[in-house]
């Protein structure tokens, strides 16, 4: 690839990270706690765009992995007293292990059935949030913040309740998502994902076990997913059931769609515009989710690659 | 009760269940079948009959008889003239791109449960039932609109069934499904027989959604399970295979009524769910499909 332009996508994109670094010393504490949501969100988002907009696979039950972040890192906390790295050590692990497993089964379908049977196992894995609920105490949650003890970096003490904490907790996580994400777009393997995404017979073709690289995607993609699911229980404070709902699959489908499929910038534009969206909708009106209804079916008409896919198509060819 | 009569118990509401749910999932199995598209915005048609009753039932007042009998028949009517319209509007544009189409459908989802919401409120209302006699057995008496309800269920699938082999729209329709391009070449309308089909599946959903409202009351949250159960019935059914739907629609219905009568519910949705999953994983046309390639 040529170098001046891999220089210009860095500059980009650390200037990005940047942006978001300085940003929280001018932004209303509104904001800012808005602002540490939208970046573990983008972050959720980013990892569904590995497997959306690079491999070309439509999954509808995401909310799955989340949520095994989510309950990964909570659970360890409320009953056997972990702190916050090895809480969220779980929380990715747990995503992890459920991608492979989960992985090795659906990957063997295509198309209309992957989405079925990612939305039946997802439902599969709210149900069981539910009839668990002795542990997970089900719909109504559990709250962590009692129980997670304040991380402790270098004699600093860091509270969790801290919005600054928040804030940069969550700038690390997106900033390493989104790093690993670029990383993984020039990397070989990446290629090969949006190889499949445009012809995947083909790549059969010249060679690639399809089935290994679409598994890896998976994987990577839930692991990113779980990480924010697990970074969000663990400054947030709050597990439950509500995490693992459809909703949950169809956000970040949402939020990459809006952004643009397939680019590296995408998910975090697409989820900051969605969550503002809808946040002025809730101001006006209790049918606040019709937003999302309408932004769906308008990208669809009039604007089928998103924000940042419409950008590098008229005006920077060069964007990944 | 002994066992016997628990298990009656559990067979005859297994049927209830399993008639509405054929209707329900006739529908989608249809449009799937038909248009090759999956409609994620089915249960909203199904939530849309159900807040509609509870609407002329209101609307007419007096009798809860004519109330039923309006919705029954304006109902279908209304939704699937909602279905039309939106295929007109958002699937037709995108061409039925199968990706499209489904975030297009999902899209729909929440405008229409986003609507309802705001016109009909969150609280879930409930609708009288329009006819009041109970059937005694010897172990237990049983209410007798559930029967009704089996009934007219069983007299629309019978009705679907004569449009699909008996008329020159279900001549159309059958065309369309095996092959497209040729029916198209023989002057079969195709996009029409695309909106009719979208808007008849719409209407056996919302007609289903009108019979349960006197059963479970009609909340603008009620159209995920009936979406979840159609799915399920549909892949096992095979998709788009009419009479593979009907025979799963009574396996999944009866096997529910026996195992949320004797085991929790909630264990038997996530058993159901991950079972038609895997089986979706090994066969995936369905138990009763055709393999494919």
């Amino acid at each position: 690839m040529n170098r001046r332009i891999f220089a210009r996508v860095l500059a980009l994109h650390l200037g990005v990270v940047a942006l978001l670094l300085v940003a929280q010393f001018f932004l209303s504490p509104y904001h800012h706690t808005n602002l540490a949501r939208i970046m573990i969100f983008a972050t959720f988002a980013s990892g569904y765009n590995i497997l959306l907009g690079y491999t070309g696979l439509l999954s509808l039950g995401h909310a799955m992995f989340f949520a095994a972040g989510v309950y990964g890192a909570g659970l360890p906390v409320f009953y056997l007293g972990f702190g916050a790295p090895e809480a969220f050590a779980t929380g990715v692990a747990s995503s992890f292990a459920l991608a492979i497993v989960f992985g090795l089964i659906v990957i063997r379908t295509g198309g209309v059935s992957f989405l079925i049977v990612t939305l039946m196992f997802a439902q599969a894995a709210f149900l069981a949030t539910l009839y668990f609920n002795e542990i997970t105490l089900g719909d109504q949650g559990i709250v962590i913040s009692q129980t997670l003890p304040p991380l402790e970096v270098g004699g600093a003490v860091l509270e969790f309740s801290d919005p600054d904490v928040k804030y940069n907790a969550a700038l690390l996580l997106f900033a390493v998502a989104f790093l690993v994400c670029m990383a993984i777009v020039y990397s070989p393997i990446g290629r090969v994902f949006v190889a499949i995404r445009e012809n995947e017979a083909r790549t059969r073709m010249l060679g690639y076990n399809t089935y290994k690289y679409k598994l890896a995607s998976l994987t990577i993609s839930a692991t990113i997913s779980g990480a924010s699911g697990a970074m969000y229980a663990l400054l947030f404070s709050y597990i439950g059931s509500t995490f693992a709902s459809i909703e949950y699959s169809i956000f970040p489908l949402l939020w990459t769609l809006v952004g643009g499929m397939g680019t590296l910038l995408g998910p975090l534009l697409g989820t900051g515009l969605m969550f503002y969206l809808v946040d002025i909708a809730s101001g006006l009106t209790e049918s606040h989710l019709i937003v999302v209804g309408i932004a769906l079916v308008a990208l669809v008409l009039y604007f089928p690659k998103g924000l940042m896919g419409t950008i590098r198509e008229k005006w920077l060819p060069w964007l990944p | 009760m002994s066992l016997g009569p628990h298990l009656f118990l559990a067979l005859l509401e297994g049927t209830v269940t399993a008639l509405v749910l054929a209707l329900t999932a006739l529908g989608l199995s249809l449009v799937f079948g038909v248009m090759r598209i999956v409609n994620i915005a089915h249960g909203e048609f199904f939530m849309l009959g159900a807040v509609l009753a509870w609407w002329f039932g209101s609307l007419v007042g007096g009798s809860a008889l004519v109330g039923f009998l309006v919705a029954l028949l304006l109902g279908p009517l209304v939704v699937g003239a909602i279905a039309v319209a939106s295929d007109w509007l958002i699937l037709r544009r995108v061409d039925y791109d199968p990706e499209s189409t489904i975030v297009a459908t999902i899209g729909l989802l929440y405008i229409i449960q986003q609507i309802v919401l705001t016109f009909y409120g969150g609280d879930a209302k409930s609708v009288e039932a329009p006819v009041y006699f109970r059937v005694s057995f010897p172990w237990f008496g049983y209410s007798g609109y559930k029967l009704v309800v089996a009934g007219t269920s069983a007299l629309l699938l019978i009705g679907t069934w004569i449009v699909i082999s008996r008329t020159q729209m279900g001549l159309y329709m059958r065309a369309t499904q095996q092959d497209e391009e040729m029916a198209q070449a023989y002057g079969v309308p195709v996009r029409r027989v695309y909106a009719l089909v979208f808007g008849f599946g719409a209407a056996l959903a919302a007609a289903a959604g009108v019979l349960v409202v006197p059963m479970q009351q009609a909340h603008y949250l009620m159209g995920l399970d009936p979406l979840l159960l159609s799915f399920i019935v549909v892949i096992i059914g095979g998709l788009g295979n009419l009479r593979g739907t009907l025979v799963a629609a009574f396996v999944i219905g009866i096997t529910d009524g026996v195992i949320s009568v004797f085991f929790s519910p909630t264990l038997a949705k996530i058993l159901a769910t991950l079972l038609v999953a895997l089986v979706l994983v090994v066969r995936p046309g369905g138990l009763f499909g055709e393999e494919e390639a």
